[in-house]
């Protein structure tokens, strides 16, 4: 499955960084214990700059789910039909992932399933987090 | 010249009554053909030579002539995205002509300088006193336009926008098809959740909207695009029009292409090349002007109603930002729900419809209740005229149905689509997604 390779920056290396440790961590702001994902510079609630990072128990549901048939990103079009969920985080369901349930066969996907974080090598050898039906 | 700073803007709440309102009008409008591409050899079919034959259009639809426009508002948008590969400009890949067409001004883009040098008349007289650079695209620029003449920058404004598609397939090349994904992209792209594909992520919002309510999407969404064809069919500008289109059937719209199952290609807009124009001028001289009734600008917005916490929006979000869009649109013209009569929406990806639809409310349209009024008459007979320009999806991506429509709705000149209804007021948008860039139109100032 030809993932598209992320491109950290700043703000986003910590998290990269964690992911290549087989880790998800998501922001937390120390402000107003907020979290988020993406990361961002500022907490989105209270602006604060002071965040820190949160290991998450990887665990999540299925909020909703398609099928990427004719997709615009021709890296991804050669594995087309391909799943394309959003999984929202058990810790704050405010918080959600983009997931092409590796593993999962095309259209055998529901609102609600259980999952996982997992992780994926793309091409380059990094690895991208991806969710799992458990 | 530069662009007026932001300060223009009508971009949140609490600002009250435009105090602009029905203190400018719109006089005229005009199109060009609408083609589905640029051919690469009709030099009478560029975009540059389109801008020219809507303008005129425009103008004589208002009984103006060039040396009435004081205000050039040409908005040089790349509709594809300039970074979006071949099917976006001609060049670099392919060789130029001589000019007026050795650079991609004229060709996938028109500026104002290309336009004044190529249209001499324009300005023959030393006439155009504000000619900004950058003007933004229609959904904004049409309420920028009108607060230029209200604030008396000009007085006759000739706002212009273009719609442009090359030969090739459209938004696949440059950064979409690149092996790594920059800034935002990276929480996104990876995993192809590509925002064209996605509908500007409001796929997913419908998807959640769907299981919330218990709603099957082609049951939902059919009647909304069946109906904008229909009444696009009844525009004889329209693309569909112009290139023999038959009415789409059910079959047709759930068996064909998906894209991002479970949306279909008939709920995206065809990409298109064409270019509309329109006039906008204060009211005093619009009353002057006898050839059509004046169609008062009764508020602008821009900015956008909210933006998610975190990967992909979800329908709480969705539903709450929109509201926020609708409470500015009323809010700004003074109008509330019961008081519109025309809803021309953006509509470029369908999925935007049901919420834009119970957001503002119209015809009493709740949350969740989209399904069982679509399936009622919505027809431009009927009494609940929804979408009566037909759009994008039933005309072509020009994003201008939504304007035309309502403008000829409000003067009572919109033929086989003039609706059985009251129609004195309007409201119309190229608003992609949670955008607040909506006009509020009425026949009246007040």
């Amino acid at each position: 499955m030809p993932y598209i390779i992320p491109v950290p920056d700043e703000v986003s290396q910590p998290f990269w960084d964690a992911v290549q440790e087989r880790r998800l961590i998501v922001q937390q702001c120390s402000g107003c214990n907020t979290l988020q994902y993406p990361p961002r510079a500022t907490c989105q609630d209270c602006n604060s700059d002071q965040l820190t990072w949160k290991e998450t128990s990887g665990k999540g549901h299925v909020l909703t789910w398609g099928v990427l048939e004719d997709s615009h990103l021709p890296v991804r079009a050669a594995d087309q039909p391909l799943n394309l969920a959003v999984v929202t985080l058990d810790e704050d369901p405010n918080i959600n992932f983009y997931s092409n349930l590796p593993g999962t066969p095309v259209r055998q996907v529901k609102v609600g399933d259980a999952v996982e974080v997992t992780f994926v090598e793309a091409p380059d050898g990094s690895l991208i987090h991806e969710w799992k039906k458990i | 010249m530069a662009i007026e700073p932001d300060g223009w803007q009508r971009n949140r709440e609490g600002l009250g009554v435009w105090p602009g309102r029905g203190k400018t009008a719109f006089v005229g409008w005009g199109m060009s053909p609408v083609d589905r591409r640029w051919d690469g050899v009709s030099f009478d079919r560029t975009l540059g030579e389109f801008s020219k034959v809507a303008a005129r259009a425009a103008l004589a639809d208002a009984g103006l002539e060039e040396k009435d426009i004081d205000g050039l508002f040409m908005c040089p948008d790349n509709m594809a995205g300039a970074n979006s590969g071949p099917s976006s400009q001609w060049g670099p890949t392919r060789p130029y002509f001589d000019p007026p067409y050795d650079s991609e001004d004229g060709l996938s883009i028109v500026t104002n300088n290309w336009l004044l040098a190529n249209w001499p008349e324009l300005n023959a007289n030393k006439n155009i006193k504000y000619a900004p650079d950058n003007v933004p695209a229609i959904g904004a620029g049409l309420g920028f336009a009108a607060e230029m003449v209200f604030q008396g920058r000009c007085e006759v404004a000739l706002y212009i926008y273009t719609a442009n598609n090359m030969d090739g397939r459209y938004r696949r090349g440059g950064t979409f098809a690149a092996p790594k994904a920059i800034g935002g992209s990276q929480w996104n792209n990876v995993w192809g959740a590509n925002v064209i594909d996605l509908q500007l992520h409001t796929t997913f919002a419908l998807t959640q909207y769907c299981h919330q309510y218990g709603v099957d999407w082609d049951e939902m969404m059919y009647p909304i695009v069946s109906n904008e064809h229909r009444n696009g069919l009844m525009n004889d500008w329209s693309f569909y029009v112009q290139n023999g289109a038959a009415h789409l059937t059910f079959e047709d719209y759930a068996n064909s292409r998906p894209i991002t199952n479970p949306a279909h290609i008939w709920d995206y807009d065809r990409p298109v090349n064409a270019v509309g124009a329109f006039i906008i001028t204060t009211a005093e001289r619009a009353q002057r002007l006898t050839k059509h009734k004046p169609v008062y600008i009764l508020n602008h917005n821009q900015g956008s109603g909210g933006s998610a916490r975190s990967s992909c929006v979800t329908l709480a979000e969705y539903e709450s930002f929109q509201k926020r869009v609708a409470r500015m649109v009323y809010e700004g013209s003074g109008l509330q729900p019961k008081d519109i009569d025309i809803f021309n929406p953006y509509d470029g990806f369908s999925s935007f419809l049901p919420f834009s639809l119970e957001a503002f409310e119209w015809h009493g349209v709740g949350k969740g209740e989209t399904k069982d009024f679509v399936n009622g008459d919505i027809s431009v007979e009927g009494p609940h005229p929804y979408l009566s320009g037909g759009g994008n999806l039933g005309n072509g991506r020009t994003r201008t149905a939504m304007y035309i429509d309502s403008i000829e709705q409000l003067r009572g000149e919109a033929g086989r689509r003039q609706v059985n209804t009251s129609h004195e007021t309007a409201i119309c948008a190229f608003a992609p997604a949670l955008s607040a860039n909506y006009l509020v139109l009425g026949n009246s100032p007040s």
